[in-house]
């Protein structure tokens, strides 16, 4: 083999030999790191997969994402500090969520909502974070979608 | 009847985008010199006809134009001039008149600013820049005009600007952040020509050095901007939020800072030349990738415009079209490429293959982290959402090695050098990187944090390299005498060097509490006693609401007095926060005030966030370096005609 052939077979094959532990680096980052989302009613009965099938319910200890509508009057704050549970429900079951610190501006009782968090129980999470966007009309596109079976469309005037 | 006018300026502008792709292309395939003469005129016809029809938009909202559909849905009487200024770029069909506006900008600088370039590159050039703009006027003419009317009922009063837009940040980062997006079809432009001419000589990368260079600027700016905007505005404190809206002007970023690198390659040493016009290439299309990302609502994001299916179908077919038709003529043109200049393993061409490689991974990482939910999704494998450790892990992994090439590179010879020279040098450079970091975390935070150890030590290590380096070339050329292009790289490793240790501080070192608070009440964070003195009204232009008055000591002396508010905005019906921040060079305080509990005491949340500024203060230095690149006396119009005419 000629020098110049060998000098770029040896790029060739270092680039290669990165990206691959690059790409095996990444995978094993996207494995710990990827949150399901779910509704209040696929935590308690699993999801919903079509042609009757229902998938498997989410494990105790699970890091997920919910989002669900907050139930009026279910808000309860604690006397001493910042703790605050409320339920989330989407077509009937309701699904507790625990919180500490500030809600969001937008955090109403009949909100939409998205929290992230653990489950720590069939059906409590405790949230790391609380998520409203800033539009009266907005309710999160993917509970929209799974609610109505519509994407949300702005009011027009 | 103004808006009539841009309406009908647009349209102009938009006939001569046609004339402008076909009728200069048909004078270089003919050699016609007059049909080729049309570009440079055609080019500026366009930029005054959009900047014209810009002026009627910005015209119609500050008299308050209700008739106008984007002016009723966006702005209000009672918003403050600036912020109407502003909202006529808050909305989609607006900001992408604004695209428009930079679009046909750059094309009137290629226009006036490249006389030195032989006729018939100029030429091509100005048309692949004209086929874009038909792909953009269309767009907006077909599916999202700005000028629309609400006549015949047409509301008294607006719906008024998102209050969360209603800032200073509104005003510059979009603009600047479009300059940079847009900016990058000029270096597009530039690959496609030589391509298309098939003349891929090292003059071609000097002549596209100087305009990726301002492009990748403004582009530097525009984020780093947007990076300060959302930690003052949001409220949480954060300065990064790996948003698939912040990852989509990031991508573009990391691969055009590959394209700047490689470039230098191609033209100092004519080497990696088909590499560097696939990076040209990549560049643009990750920016309209973002563009399909941010306006097709396909993903879930705080910064999504209103969604419309039929907008992502039309800005589809235009990326399909650009990536599909500019890699069909790399494929086919490529082959012909040669690079002349050969290199050994251990040399400045390979360090700089590195930085390639580095810089293209990590936007492979952001890549997959923004596309992966979606495809998770449209095939049915249910929603997802990929955290920010992700991204901060990998990125974590790349920055290490790619700090340490970048200290060394610098020194190392083009062509060949000898790995000998390079022993005692780095080892003696890590020693004291490590010393002075440690002495540094220790003097300043009494506590060891091994991750904001390693940013600080690859920062320092930057810095001492680049000194190193320039104290090196100091013994060949004086330090007068140097380019300004030499400065303007130490300068600019010396802000990424400011932006990792910023970055690797703030990460570790921020503290933050939530606290329920009534007045007169105290709580202490990081040595600082925050009292709650009082609550007051505060009332706005077009708001009203509650501001917290608190009183910052440390060590008994007083350190700031913070107005924390709360803010609502009866237009919109929105509640927002506006926190309390007393900036410093070397920590940050920030406040925001949460709700009102129901026993009227308040909700707050304290932060205290060291050398956060430092993450701006690189992101302005680097941008700064990328401008200084055009002043370099290579690069000045008569150099390139004197290059030309050799």
């Amino acid at each position: 083999m000629n020098p110049r052939r060998k000098k770029r077979l040896f790029i060739i094959a270092a680039s290669i030999s990165f990206l691959g532990a690059a790409t095996g680096l990444m995978l094993y980052g996207l494995s710990q790191n990827i949150d399901l989302f779910y509704t209040p009613s696929e935590i308690l009965q699993g999801k919903d997969l079509g042609n009757g099938k229902i998938g498997a319910k989410p494990q105790i200890g699970q890091r997920l994402r919910i989002g669900g509508m907050v139930v009026e009057g279910s808000v309860v704050r604690s006397e001493h500090n910042l703790d605050v549970s409320f339920r989330l429900t989407d077509t009937g079951p309701e699904v507790t969520v625990k919180y500490t610190g500030i809600l969001p501006d937008l955090f109403r009782e009949g909100q939409g909502i998205v929290a992230q968090g653990i489950l720590i129980s069939a059906d409590t999470i405790e949230a790391t974070e609380v998520l409203a966007k800033h539009d009266e009309e907005y309710m999160p596109p993917e509970l929209a979608e799974k609610m109505k079976g519509i994407k949300h469309v702005k009011p027009e005037y | 009847m103004i808006p009539e006018l841009g309406n009908f300026a647009l349209y102009i502008a938009f006939a001569l985008s046609i004339l402008l792709s076909i009728f200069p292309a048909i004078g270089v395939r003919q050699n016609n010199a007059r049909l080729m003469a049309m570009a440079p005129n055609l080019s500026i016809g366009l930029f005054v006809f959009t900047l014209f029809s810009f002026s009627c938009l910005v015209y119609a909202f500050l008299t308050d134009d209700f008739t106008v559909v984007n002016v009723a849905q966006n702005s209000n009487s009672a918003l403050p001039n600036q912020y109407k200024f502003a909202a006529s770029f808050g909305s989609h069909e607006g900001s992408f008149l604004l695209w428009l506006l930079m679009q046909s900008g750059w094309l009137f600088a290629v226009a006036i600013m490249s006389k030195g370039l032989p006729v018939d590159m100029r030429t091509r050039i100005l048309t692949v820049l004209g086929w874009v703009c038909v792909g953009f006027y269309a767009y907006i003419i077909i599916s999202s005009n700005p000028f629309e009317r609400t006549l015949p009922y047409f509301p008294v009063d607006g719906r008024d600007l998102n209050p969360l837009l209603q800032d200073i940040g509104m005003i510059i980062h979009p603009p600047l952040l479009y300059m940079g997006y847009v900016g990058l079809s000029v270096s597009f432009a530039f690959a496609i020509a030589a391509l298309l001419s098939g003349n891929l000589d090292s003059t071609w990368a000097k002549w596209s050095r100087p305009w990726t260079a301002a492009a990748w600027a403004f582009l530097t700016l525009g984020i780093t901007v947007g990076s300060w905007w959302a930690y003052s505005e949001l409220g949480w404190g954060g300065w990064w939020f790996w948003d698939p809206v912040e990852n989509a002007s990031f991508m573009p970023w990391l691969v055009a800072t590959a394209l700047l690198h490689s470039l230098a390659v191609s033209e100092k040493r004519n080497a990696f030349k088909s590499w560097t016009v696939f990076l040209a290439i990549a560049a643009f299309s990750l920016s309209l990738l973002g563009t399909f990302l941010v306006r097709s609502g396909v993903i879930v994001s705080v910064h999504a415009f209103a969604s419309d299916p039929e907008r992502g179908i039309f800005i589809l077919i235009l990326l399909a079209l650009v990536i599909g038709g500019s890699l069909l003529l790399y494929s086919l043109r490529a082959g012909n490429i040669k690079s002349f200049g050969k290199f050994s393993i251990f040399s400045r061409e390979s360090m700089l293959w590195g930085n390639n490689v580095l810089l293209i991974a990590a936007t492979m990482v952001v890549l997959m982290g923004t596309l992966l939910p979606l495809v998770h999704k449209e095939i049915g494998l249910g929603t997802i959402s990929i955290g920010e450790p992700f991204f901060n892990q990998m990125f974590t992994y790349l920055i290490v090695p790619f700090a340490l090439l970048l200290g060394i590179a610098p020194l190392v010879r083009w062509k060949q050098d000898k790995l000998n020279n390079f022993v005692t040098k780095p080892v003696v450079v890590i020693i004291s990187s490590v010393v002075l970091t440690l002495l540094w975390l220790k003097v300043e935070f009494n506590d060891i944090n091994l991750l904001a150890a390693l940013g600080t030590c690859l920062a320092v290590w930057v810095v001492l390299f680049t000194l190193l380096e320039l104290k090196q070339t100091s013994k060949k050329v004086s330090l007068f005498k140097l380019p300004l292009s030499h400065y303007s790289m130490s300068l600019g490793h010396i802000g990424l060097a400011f932006v990792i240790a910023g970055v690797a501080l703030t990460s570790q070192y921020s503290v933050e509490r939530d606290v329920k608070m009534n007045t007169g009440d105290s709580a202490e964070l990081r040595g600082y006693q925050f009292t709650f003195d009082k609550i007051k009204n505060i009332e706005g232009p077009n708001y009203d609401g509650w501001a917290a008055v608190i009183s910052v000591t440390k060590q008994d002396k007083p350190v700031a007095t913070m107005l924390a508010e709360k803010r609502f905005y009866p237009v919109q019906r929105n509640t927002m926060t506006e926190a309390a921040i007393d900036d410093g060079f070397f920590r940050d305080i920030y406040i925001s005030l949460g709700e009102r509990l129901p026993d009227g005491a308040w909700a707050l949340r304290l932060y205290v966030k060291p050398y956060v500024r430092w993450i701006w203060l690189g992101g302005i230095i680097v941008a700064f370096a990328g401008g200084l690149t055009l002043f370099d006396r290579r690069y000045r119009n008569k150099n390139v005609a004197k290059v030309t005419a050799q």
